[in-house]
């Protein structure tokens, strides 16, 4: 059964059919591609699988469950994490504190616990810091914790953003627009980390990309969309070869 | 040596914390030293507590509007309401055993004053909290000024044990001849006992204790998720911060805290009477004022801003007409240092000198000898 199991999912905003009878199935540790020309409705099914929309109509089951209408808290204590396609770091606060607050669910500790300092807030304290240093150590950020996120450099501040989604233990990792505005270089280290993170956390990952390199360098399987229904889904390579998608990103 | 290792292992937060409390323990220290050898004025004596109660009144609005990120225009209704509660508890223990401790009678009417300010809290903020946007603003600043003007008409009277409670008019009615006012609408609490010569001892520790409790809160996993909400509401949601909830505690604990300030603005001034300039949007404004100019979310900025603000409007008292030109002008000024870069590169530097001066104390000198 596949981790993610979508169908016949619909979204509409008064007038305007977002999204139409989508589905999808993302298998345990696939890396998957969700592609489409500008305004396919991309982001509002990532929207739509991490409970900021509630869909109109069809089911999302995440291993077996059914997870449509939950609210975003429920679906991300569930284990789904997401990122931002315009990046959305806790920009005052510092990196190694962004990591923590990712760790927010995965320790128990009350607000009483906190403002008096009881034995169990130092406990949880260390714990959370060895979990964020790990993290950030697989992806590099382990001299700049410190820093405000605000003034790390665009690449780092993707990579903050992913650390903070894993941070909170998902199953399922969706990534929106990872290598949107970075040079060739960057993407490709980009490739590498998402690769890195595939193999070391075992980790299933869906993402939406423009970049065809990236889309074709990692991705397993794609899912075309567009005007919010699925063109078509498969194999990488047989889909970019698809006549259908070159017209949809390239007109006759 | 051992000392010098744990210093270099805390926190850097930890770390500025225990900085900032030694320092008002060393102010404070002093100025009881001072105090007992009476070389204190009488006006310098009455800054004091004020002082103690601002610093609370700012660092608990600083948890709302530099922490979370919300604007309260009502801080100072919360204040009224401990500071009505604070004063009807001490006004009621001493009408009913007047032999009763201080020591229980005080803390008795600091609890309960925090708690029910800490009630009014999450009652304004259960509706309001769950939109974004101003809304909080708004709201506060009606409550604010619904809260005063209710205690302006509310009387309660003890009647042959029994409490009698009516609101406007010219009094309530039917009372036997021994009833003793508690509140008298208008005239509200008066002859509150008050603080006495242990005062500002008892202000210090509670503006110590909010201090420590507010920093501890604010480099927590709570704090933590309070700033992330600030930052990014929808970052927060979607790493599974509950917004709702911890906004509430933010909103929550600051009016606990504006409500201890409150009893003990009370207990100081002997009465609570609820009038526009003690608990109305001008006072809000006020607190709001050491607030901003402090630098929003700094804790230590929010306290030297309540002090220098508390005294700085008294110790012009000279200038009589002119105090309240100059206040605004030194208002003007403080802001304009406060955020200007060249100022804060010249701080810099000057932190840096200092920092190498004190490492070469230390480092240095053996060289110098070989």
């Amino acid at each position: 059964m596949a981790l993610l199991d979508v169908q016949n999912l619909s979204i509409r905003f008064g007038g305007l059919q977002a999204v139409d009878q989508f589905h999808i199935a993302v298998e345990q540790g696939q890396l998957y591609g969700l592609i489409g020309p500008n305004g396919a409705g991309k982001t509002t099914v990532f929207n739509m699988l991490t409970g900021v929309y509630k869909p109109t109509s069809g089911t999302i089951l995440l291993d077996g469950v059914d997870i449509t209408g939950k609210n975003n808290v429920q679906i991300s204590k569930m284990g789904i994490a997401r990122t931002f396609q315009n990046i959305r770091l806790f920009n005052e606060m510092s990196v190694l504190d962004n990591v923590k607050v990712g760790l927010h669910n995965q320790v128990k500790c009350g607000l009483f616990t906190n403002i008096l300092r009881l034995p169990g807030d130092y406990k949880t304290e260390k714990k959370m810091n060895e979990k964020a240093m790990q993290l950030l150590e697989v992806f590099g950020l382990q001299d700049d914790v410190k820093l405000r996120a605000r003034n790390l450099p665009y690449g780092k501040q993707r990579k903050l953003e992913i650390a903070r989604a894993l941070a909170t233990n998902p199953r399922l990792l969706l990534l929106d627009e990872p290598a949107a505005g970075m040079n060739p270089n960057e993407t490709a280290e980009l490739m590498q980390t998402i690769r890195l993170i595939r193999e070391r956390f075992q980790m299933t990952i869906l993402l939406i990309e423009h970049d065809m390199r990236l889309v074709s360098g990692i991705c397993e399987r794609l899912t075309v969309l567009n005007f919010g229904s699925v063109l078509c889904e498969g194999e990488t390579s047989a889909v970019l070869r698809d006549p259908e998608v070159v017209k949809a990103y390239l007109g006759e | 040596m051992a000392l010098a290792a744990k210093w270099k292992n805390m926190r850097a937060s930890t770390r500025k914390k225990l900085l900032m409390l030694g320092g008002m323990l060393v102010v404070f220290a002093i100025l009881q030293l001072l105090l007992s050898l009476d070389l204190l004025s009488n006006q310098i004596q009455s800054w004091l507590v004020p002082c103690c109660y601002n610093i609370i009144l700012a660092v608990s609005l600083n948890l709302t509007v530099g922490i979370l990120g919300e604007l309260s225009l009502g801080h100072a209704g919360f204040m009224c309401v401990g500071a009505f509660v604070g004063a009807f508890v001490s006004k009621y223990f001493d009408t009913v055993n007047p032999d009763l401790s201080a020591w229980i009678r005080l803390p008795l009417a600091l609890v309960l004053g925090g708690i029910v300010a800490g009630l009014f809290g999450l009652i304004v903020g259960v509706p309001v909290l769950r939109l974004n946007g101003d809304y909080l603003a708004i709201v506060t600043l009606a409550f604010g000024e619904i809260i005063w003007n209710l205690f302006n008409v509310t009387r309660v009277s003890l009647d042959n044990g029994s409490f009698r409670v009516g609101v406007g008019g010219t009094g309530l009615s039917n009372l036997s001849a021994d009833a003793v006012p508690l509140v008298d609408g208008s005239l509200g609490i008066t002859s509150v006992p008050r603080l006495g010569k242990g005062g500002f001892a008892i202000a210090f520790v509670l503006a110590f204790l909010t201090v420590l409790l507010v920093m501890n809160l604010i480099h927590s996993r709570t704090g933590r998720a309070i700033k992330a909400i600030r930052d990014n509401r929808i970052a927060a949601e979607s790493i599974g911060i509950n917004i709702t909830k911890y906004k509430l505690i933010a909103l929550v604990v600051s009016a606990f805290l504006a409500g201890i300030a409150g009893v003990l603005y009370a207990h100081n001034a002997g009465q609570a009477v609820a009038t526009q300039a003690d608990y109305g949007y001008v006072m809000s404004i006020n607190i709001l004022v050491f607030v901003v100019l402090g630098g929003m979310g700094s804790t230590l900025g929010s306290m030297i801003a309540a002090v220098v603000l508390t005294i700085l409007p008294e110790w012009l008292r000279f200038l009589s007409d002119y105090r309240m030109l100059i206040y605004a002008v030194v208002l003007i000024g403080m802001m304009l240092v406060n955020g200007s870069p060249a100022i804060k590169a010249v701080v810099d530097r000057g932190r840096q000198v200092v920092k190498q001066k004190i490492k070469n104390l230390f480092i240095r000198q053996p060289k110098k000898e070989a």
